[in-house]
Formats: structure tokens, C-alpha cells, sequence
């Protein structure tokens, strides 16, 4: 069966999707994304659609679920490289994927993370999370 | 029993070929700087003899028949160019009234028994009536195709696409923003932010004339579509008048950023991109 690779890259999750989607595949997708952000508890996840020309309103809620789901599970999700015709129909869908991170691509997706992160846990490095920063 | 005018329009062509120039010729509304008169009598002639040519006895009583298809083509290609360079509707119409007084005038030398004048008159009157209706029509048509056709090379003309800066695009809307033409917009911001990998979009819409809900709804589309690009947009250009019908008619801009003008937008933008401009320190003399 097919199945989308998700790569580790330090403490962010990288999923490129370089099929078209069908429901079957994304509901896989969904459930091993989220068990992939528990086992290596990620912090970010970065979804590389660039290569999709398709995404119709299931797959957009899937999306939307996605992020809804990291956020509980303190990641946060960042969609890159959407074609303009993908964006136009979500649109048109009245879609708009509220909660999701946009980047152009995953180089600035990357940076966005990067800076999410930073933002969260404080000028410190990655340590694990839990009361931030204490001050005496 | 022949037709009399129809004879006397196949004898007497060449008289009402002068007759018909000369009133051209006279006329105020005569326009030599559109048309040569060489020109202007060539096209004369070409709708004389074809309406010389194609009346007969039997259908110059009923003016709808399919004998004046001819005709009535050769109407509508002069009247279509002439709406074309630019007649007035009056000069157009006068072109072909003026074929009927010339027809007329020699009728009424060639035929000396009162009744028969009139009825053959009559007669005439009604099939040039007719034609003269015919080139109205198409003249109106050319002109609609002149407008239609400038329609479309506005919406053409008026979305493009400038590159501020690194990483930042305008786009000045100018006109009415109907779906159609949100359609456009959008695609060719989208696909601009693509090409050049801006991550900032300002729409300048100060040449929009009026915003309602329809145009709110289509700018909240595009802002929305930009942002699923990964790209910021920023809506500069909000003139008084377009803020207060914005709040009369209740529409929420607020997930959206505005500023006034586009100097403010660029700032915003520069903001955003950490991008400082200062000004040059002057050399101590």
C-alpha cells in the first residue's frame, strides 16, 4: 500500500507529498503524522504540497486537522508551497485554513518554525517543555 | 405592367450617382478627414449598382425580400467601418437618406403624371426607409463591438504586477473589481509571488471607485488566497469615502491589514521584513 514518508529532521517533522492525495491516504497520513509529532516529539511540521494540484475540501480539512491536532500536541504546522490554482480553489471553497502556517517554500518554511519556536520556549535553546521561563 | 422607377434607376444611374455626390459633397457633416472623397464615391457606387441591380418588379413592394441580401451586407460592412473610424450616427444615417433624395429627384423629373409620381415614390420611400433602419442597426452593433472589444483590453491592461522591492509586490487595482476581474487579479498576484518568491503583497486599490460588499468580499478572497501562498497582504490606498461605506454596510476588515496610502503600506512592509531605510550620513566637509 502506498504510504507518504515523514521524515525527521532535528525537532521538526518533514512531510512531502508528491502524490495526489485520495481520502484513504490522508486519513493514513492524519493518524501517522500526529503518532510520528507523540514518538519523536517534534515541535514543528512542515507539509510540502508543492508538487499537489489537487486539494479538494476533504483534503483541506485534513490539513486543518492536522494543525488543529500538532497545536494540542505542541507542535506547530506549517503548509509550504501551495500553487496559486490550489490556493485560488480553497478560497473559492471557502477554506481558508485557519490555524495553519503558510510559507512559500521550505526554506522560509523552515524559518518560520524556527522562529515560532523561538518565540515559544524563550531566547533559551530547545530544552524540554514545561513551565517556561521562571523568573526569580 | 413594368415598374416605372425601376426603369428609370437602371437608365438614369449615372444622374443619381451625381445627384447622390453632390449631396454628400454639400453636406456640413462631410468628412474628408475620415474618408477621401475618391473613396466615399467608390463605396457610392458599389451600393448604387447593387441596388440598381437588384430591385426588380416584384420585390421593390416588399423591401424584407431575400433579392436585397446583397444589400443590405454591403449596409452593414460600411456602416460597421464607419463606426468604427469614428461617424456620428447622423453622418451614417445622411449616407443612405441622401441615396434617397437623389432617387427621388429624378423621379419626380422623369415622371410627369401626378399619381404615378406618388405611388412610385411611395414605393421607393419604403424600401430606403427600410435600409436606412438596416444601417442604424449595424452601425449601433459596431459601435457595441467597439466598446466590448475596449472593455476587454482594459481589464487586460489594468492588473499589473510591480515589484517594489525584494520581496515585496504592488498591485494597483484601477476600476471596478467584479468577479471577473478578481479572477485576474488574483491569479496573476499568485502567480507573481511564485515567480518571484515575495512573501509581501500590497493592493492599492485608491483607484477603485467604490467598494460594497461584493468588492469587500473579493478583496477578503484575495487577501485570503495570499495567505494560503504563504505570502502577507497589506491593502493600502483606503480612501475617506470607501472607510465609511466599509462600516455602514458592516463589513469586518479587521483580520486584514489596511493603511492609507501606499507610502504607509511599504513601511508596514518594511516592518515586517525587518528592513530598516535610513538616510545617508553626510560627509563631514
Amino acid at each position: 500500500m502506498e504510504k507518504i514518508p515523514i521524515l525527521k529532521m532535528g525537532s521538526f517533522l518533514l512531510v512531502t507529498i508528491q502524490v495526489d492525495l485520495y481520502d484513504q491516504l490522508a486519513e493514513n497520513l492524519e493518524s501517522d503524522l500526529i503518532n510520528m509529532v507523540k514518538k519523536t516529539g517534534a515541535k514543528g511540521v512542515l507539509i510540502d504540497v508543492s508538487s499537489v494540484s489537487i486539494i479538494d475540501s476533504f483534503m483541506g480539512r485534513i490539513l486543518g486537522n492536522i494543525a488543529t491536532m500538532s497545536r494540542i500536541m505542541d507542535a506547530s504546522t506549517v503548509v509550504v508551497g501551495m500553487q496559486p490554482a490550489v490556493a485560488i480553489t480553497l478560497v473559492e471553497l471557502g477554506l481558508p485554513l485557519k490555524g495553519v502556517y503558510t510559507a512559500l517554500n521550505v526554506e522560509k518554511g523552515m524559518d518560520l518554525l524556527r522562529s515560532k519556536i523561538l518565540q515559544e520556549e524563550g531566547p533559551q535553546d530547545d530544552d524540554d517543555d514545561g513551565d517556561e521561563d521562571h523568573t526569580e | 405592367m413594368k415598374n416605372e422607377a425601376v426603369k428609370i434607376f437602371q437608365k438614369k444611374k449615372s444622374t443619381i450617382l451625381e445627384n447622390w455626390m453632390n449631396n454628400q459633397l454639400q453636406d456640413d457633416g462631410l468628412r474628408e478627414d475620415l474618408m477621401s472623397n475618391e473613396d466615399l464615391r467608390l463605396q457610392s457606387e458599389e451600393l448604387l449598382s447593387s441596388l440598381v441591380d437588384s430591385l426588380t418588379d416584384a420585390n421593390i413592394e416588399s423591401s424584407g425580400s431575400g433579392d436585397f441580401d446583397t444589400i443590405r451586407d454591403i449596409l452593414a460592412s460600411i456602416s460597421i467601418s464607419r463606426a468604427k473610424q469614428g461617424y456620428s450616427p447622423r453622418e451614417t444615417g445622411l449616407f443612405v437618406i441622401g441615396l434617397k433624395d437623389a432617387l427621388l429627384k429624378t423621379l419626380g423629373t422623369e415622371i410627369k403624371d401626378p399619381e404615378t409620381l406618388y405611388k412610385q415614390s411611395m414605393m421607393v420611400n419604403k424600401v430606403m426607409d427600410n435600409f436606412a433602419m438596416h444601417t442604424f442597426e449595424t452601425f449601433i452593433k459596431g459601435r457595441e463591438e467597439v466598446i466590448l472589444r475596449q472593455t476587454d483590453e482594459i481589464a487586460d491592461i489594468s492588473t499589473p504586477v510591480i515589484r517594489v522591492w525584494d520581496g515585496i509586490l504592488a498591485l494597483p487595482i484601477i476600476g471596478t473589481l467584479d468577479s471577473s476581474r478578481t479572477q485576474i487579479v488574483m491569479e496573476n498576484l499568485l502567480q507573481e509571488i511564485v515567480d518571484s518568491g515575495s512573501s509581501i503583497a500590497i493592493l492599492d486599490i485608491s483607484g477603485v471607485p467604490a467598494v460594497d460588499s461584493l468588492v469587500a468580499q473579493h478583496l477578503i478572497k484575495t487577501v485570503a488566497a495570499t495567505r494560503l501562498m504563504g505570502a502577507e497582504c497589506i491593502i493600502s490606498g483606503i480612501r475617506p469615502e470607501i472607510a465609511q461605506t466599509v462600516v455602514h454596510l458592516g463589513i469586518d476588515l479587521s483580520q486584514i491589514i489596511t493603511k492609507a496610502s501606499l507610502a504607509s503600506a511599504l513601511k508596514t512592509a518594511f516592518n515586517i521584513m525587518q528592513l530598516e531605510v535610513n538616510k545617508k550620513q553626510k560627509l563631514k566637509a
